[in-house]
């Protein structure tokens, strides 16, 4: 059974699905995300917030009124089958982007479009709530750093995937069943375990159970933010390998958010670098790691290497 | 069968009625007077005619007498006799300053402007059982009320009879946080409009006031215990009656249309910086019908809870505290138990079996 | 001794009421938020009903009141008593007769007309309670039909159990649109709020919501395609009184024989079948 060709006739029109977009298809070069200008300002912000923070000023934090410019001008392209790192330091942003794009937290600026809705012509950041978690269950899959965020640990395992699948109208327990085991066998978690609890699973065992929910519905974007940060070594390996296979086989477009250029360097065919909420430097990954142009992405690089 | 008899029910119903009416007089002694209750159970019409919402104190008195001294059941029927009555005029907002004050202390100051008055209280006396009480006649009160009224001087040194509010002076000072003093243009009626969440202060307040004494006390309580981060400094505590006035389509101005006992507190609670990011002490505030401390003390703790909610503190969730601690609501619905649900556990029943049958089958 | 208004509440109050009912039969399954009237019935024990019946009745009506599908319960005769108390309307037993019904736990088992108006009482208003305790966060799952949460809870339950265990309060969807509390009756009643001739008012007084199901509206269950909507199956037992085996029994033990007996829960339907089959025999518990 191929995750990405799954029949979705599983799907019954007696509950909530509120109609399943066409599968996400095209050539290679095709755009699945397109950032443009996106800003995210915490605080009242003022007309000197943007021209008075960002790597120039070596803060995010508007000197005048306070608030905390978290992104600012941040423009980027994914395509299908291509991964994108985001990396820089804690506070450098990169997460509040993922994370508005997800919608956990509110845009404060900017557009993004995204192939499969509104034929790639509406912003997604101004859709209504009601569109905004058909995107969020349709279109894309995320996987957090803390397990706890991205699943409920009093559901079980089958459970949490289960949610992704029944949020997109799966009205069927036992395609839900046999689709939540095939997905866990992916994520090399015994299928036996689909019905205990998170709860009880190892960190790099939460974050398989992370992964498989974000691709339940087989989304043409994943969002994968410090997916590994704080686990062991070996157990992160694990995960990296098992998230270029999936996406080798998948050919979903993937945004990796990390500190780490290890991550980065293993994972990221482009690379945008993050400093300040602006990114700095934006191009393809070894490139970037080979001949950094900006003195901060040179500093992270000499550091890091 | 039992309470279900098919068209047994408005038969035992009526006996049921008559029952209680035996019960409350059999022991034979003289009926109470409902003037009686009003006079000497004051605490206990005061707290029926706060959680009734209702300041009637012959009506309140009436119905402890109905209810056999169960004062939430006679809260809830003095607020039913409410909702039966059209609703004439909206009062003119209060000002507290020119309640006539019958006991006022602040535990923020040693002393205060007009001073402290203790007023009636038992604070400071010991809580022994009083068997003279048991001996009481006609001829003791008489003999107690015109020495007492003889002894003290009601003529000359009279206290003033408003006070300045002691909250007043920090607030002279710059030392309080306005906005929590502000009124909000809007009052919210949650007589007339069913209250939705995040509810205005308005109606956090409105439904603190017509709450069950207990309940906000325990609630009240878990936060200062520990579930919570008030640590309340009594600015003021006053228990006075209050002038109430209204406008009139016929008359001009203000018309004053009588005064109601109430408790008012101000508590002050740690600081948080401001808009302008200037630190200020927050307050809390409670106001209810009647001579009834804890509860306006509980209220004012909750009202500012509730501005800042802690994690794990029940006391500043607002759905959790207004949604728990009207006694009304909660003694109806904890005693509607008692009405037949015998379709609803057939229907469990059948689903229990139907599990054990699955699960024997499973089993083979 | 004092009177009251016609129908106990102020007329102010009533069409308060009657306008929040408009707006519930505008947006079938949603919950309207009302200024609920205290009445001198405890809340918890219809007071959600009351009112509305209270704002709906006027002095030609004829009003039938149920609890557990039984004229005579204790507190149907309460509730049936101060309406009449304060409006003196005619009452009636048959459920074809009525022009307004109240009711709790049961929805009558002769289908009702056009012309009729069934009033059920409602504890809880919001079948997403079992999945949510916040007010505020249900309102939002509702306004954005996020309801994934209660299909997982289904899920979770069929997985534990071998099938949903909701015996009564059954989650169902309303016009394709809100999932809705169907009130306290049992699955059986489930079926026939799809698709009928007669209007349904849910009321509840505590907890301040009205909501409706207008006629001709489609009200489906919650299920999965493998795992379908079942209502109670009394494994071919028939009422010990009119031999009933398509009703909804209760079942309790004979004193007599010691042996489990049946009998039908909407009592007006059982007495009515006894007497057109002419049986005679009107030994019931």
């Amino acid at each position: 059974m191929s995750l990405s060709g799954y029949d979705t006739s599983g799907a019954c029109k007696g509950c909530v699905s509120a109609g399943i977009p066409d599968t996400v298809t095209g050539s290679r070069d095709e755009t699945v995300l397109e950032v443009r200008n996106f800003s995210k300002i915490y605080g009242p912000s003022c007309p000197s917030c943007l021209e008075s923070t960002g790597p120039r000023h070596n803060t995010s934090v508007c000197p005048k009124c306070g608030s905390t410019v978290a992104c600012a001008g941040v423009s980027l392209t994914i395509h299908r089958g291509e991964i994108l790192g985001l990396v820089g330091e804690s506070g450098s942003g990169k997460s509040t982007l993922v994370r508005c794009l997800y919608f956990d937290d509110e845009a404060s600026g900017g557009e993004a479009y995204l192939a499969g809705y509104g034929d790639g012509r509406a912003n997604i950041l101004t859709a209504g709530a009601q569109q905004k978690r058909h995107i969020r269950n349709h279109l894309m899959g995320m996987v957090y750093q803390n397990p706890h965020l991205g699943l409920k640990m009093y559901f079980t395992c089958g459970g949490n995937i289960a949610e992704k699948l029944l949020a997109a109208g799966f009205c069927h327990v036992g395609r839900i069943r046999e689709k939540a085991g095939e997905l866990l066998r992916r994520t090399e978690i015994p299928p036996e375990r689909l019905d205990d609890l998170p709860a009880k699973f190892s960190g790099g065992m939460q974050q398989r159970v992370q992964i498989a929910k974000a691709l339940a519905n087989d989304p043409p974007l994943l969002l994968l933010d410090e997916v590994t940060t704080g686990l062991d070594v070996s157990v992160q390996a694990r995960v990296l390998d098992l998230i270029r296979s999936l996406q080798r086989e998948l050919q979903s477009a993937v945004v990796v958010v990390s500190h780490d250029l290890g991550v980065i360097r293993l994972l990221a065919g482009r690379t945008a670098v993050m400093k300040n909420g602006r990114v700095v430097e934006a191009g393809l990954t070894d490139q970037i790691l080979e001949d950094p142009q900006h003195p901060y992405t040179q500093l992270l690089v000499s550091s890091q290497l | 069968m039992g309470y279900v008899a098919v068209k047994g029910g408005a038969g035992a119903i009526a006996a049921a009625e008559e029952l209680v009416k035996y019960f409350r007089v059999k022991g034979g002694s003289d009926p109470v007077a409902v003037r009686q209750i009003q006079d000497q159970f004051r605490l206990a019409v005061d707290k029926v005619m706060g959680e009734a919402g209702l300041y009637a104190p012959f009506y309140a008195a009436l119905a402890i007498k109905q209810a056999e001294g169960d004062l939430v059941e006679a809260s809830f029927i003095l607020r039913a006799f409410c909702s039966s009555q059209p609703r004439q005029y909206y009062s003119v907002v209060a000002n507290t300053g020119e309640m006539e004050v019958i006991r006022r202390i602040s535990a923020s100051f040693k002393d205060i402007p007009g001073g402290q008055i203790l007023g009636p209280t038992r604070d400071y006396t010991q809580r022994l059982l009083d068997f003279e009480l048991a001996g009481e006649s006609r001829g003791h009160v008489e003999q107690f009320l015109s020495s007492y009224l003889k002894d003290i001087n009601l003529s000359g040194r009279a206290a003033p009879a408003t006070f300045p509010k002691v909250v007043d002076l920090l607030r002279a000072e710059g030392l309080l946080d306005e906005e929590s003093t502000q009124p909000e243009e809007e009052i919210f009626d949650i007589t007339r409009d069913a209250v939705t969440f995040p509810a205005p202060r308005t109606a956090r307040l409105q439904a603190m006031a017509r709450a069950e004494t207990g309940g906000l006390m325990a609630i009240a309580y878990s936060s200062m215990r520990g579930y919570g981060n008030v640590h309340p400094n009594l600015g003021e505590l006053r228990v006075g009656y209050l002038p109430l006035k209204i406008r009139h389509p016929e008359m001009e101005g203000e018309v004053y249309v009588g005064r109601v006992l109430v408790t008012e507190t101000e508590v002050i609670t740690r600081f948080a910086a401001g808009e302008d990011g200037m630190p200020r002490f927050t307050m809390g505030y409670g106001l209810c019908f009647g001579h009834n401390e804890i509860k306006a003390i509980s209220m004012a703790v909750l009202d500012r809870a509730m501005r800042s909610p802690a994690p794990g503190s029940p006391a500043g969730d607002q759905e959790f505290v207004l949604y728990h601690t009207d006694g009304i609501e909660a003694s109806g619905f904890s005693a509607h138990w008692k009405l037949p649900h015998y379709v609803t556990f057939q229907a469990d029943l059948e689903q229990l079996r139907a599990a054990q049958d699955r699960q024997r089958k499973g089993e083979a | 001794m004092r009177s009251y208004n016609f129908a106990f509440i102020d007329e102010n109050a009533k069409r308060e009421i009657r306008r929040k009912i408009l707006k519930a039969v505008a947006v079938p399954g949603y919950q309207v938020p009302f200024g609920s009237r205290e009445l001198p019935i405890a809340r918890g024990w219809g007071t959600g009903g009351l009112q509305l019946t209270f704002a709906l009745i006027g002095p030609e009506d004829v009003l039938k009141v149920i609890d557990q599908g039984c004229d005579g319960s204790v507190n149907a005769v309460n509730l049936r008593n101060l309406v009449v108390k304060t409006t003196g309307v005619r009452t009636t037993y048959e459920t074809g007769e009525a022009s307004i019904i109240q009711t709790r736990h049961r929805i009558p088992e002769e289908p009702l007309g056009a012309e009729q108006i069934l009033v059920l009482q409602v504890p809880f208003p919001d079948a997403l309670r079992a999945v949510e305790a916040s007010e505020s966060r249900t309102r939002e799952m509702h306004s954005e039909m996020d309801y994934h949460s209660m299909w997982v809870y289904l899920y979770e339950d069929i997985v534990r159990w071998g099938e949903v265990t909701i015996g009564f309060r059954y989650p169902v969807l309303v016009n394709g649109r809100y999932i809705m509390d169907p009130s306290p009756i049992p699955r059986w009643d489930v079926p026939r709020l799809n698709m009928a001739e007669n209007l349904f008012l849910f009321g509840a007084g505590r907890e301040k919501r009205i909501y409706a199901v207008p006629p001709h509206t489609a009200v489906t269950p919650l299920e999965f395609q493998d795992h379908p909507f079942r209502v109670e199956d009394f494994g071919g037992q028939a009422c010990c009184r009119c031999g009933s085996t398509d009703t909804f029994l209760n079942e309790m033990v004979d004193t007599a024989t010691d042996r489990k007996i049946f009998f039908c829960s909407d009592t007006a339907f059982c007495d009515r079948r006894l007497e057109v089959g002419k049986k005679g025999e009107t030994r019931c518990p």
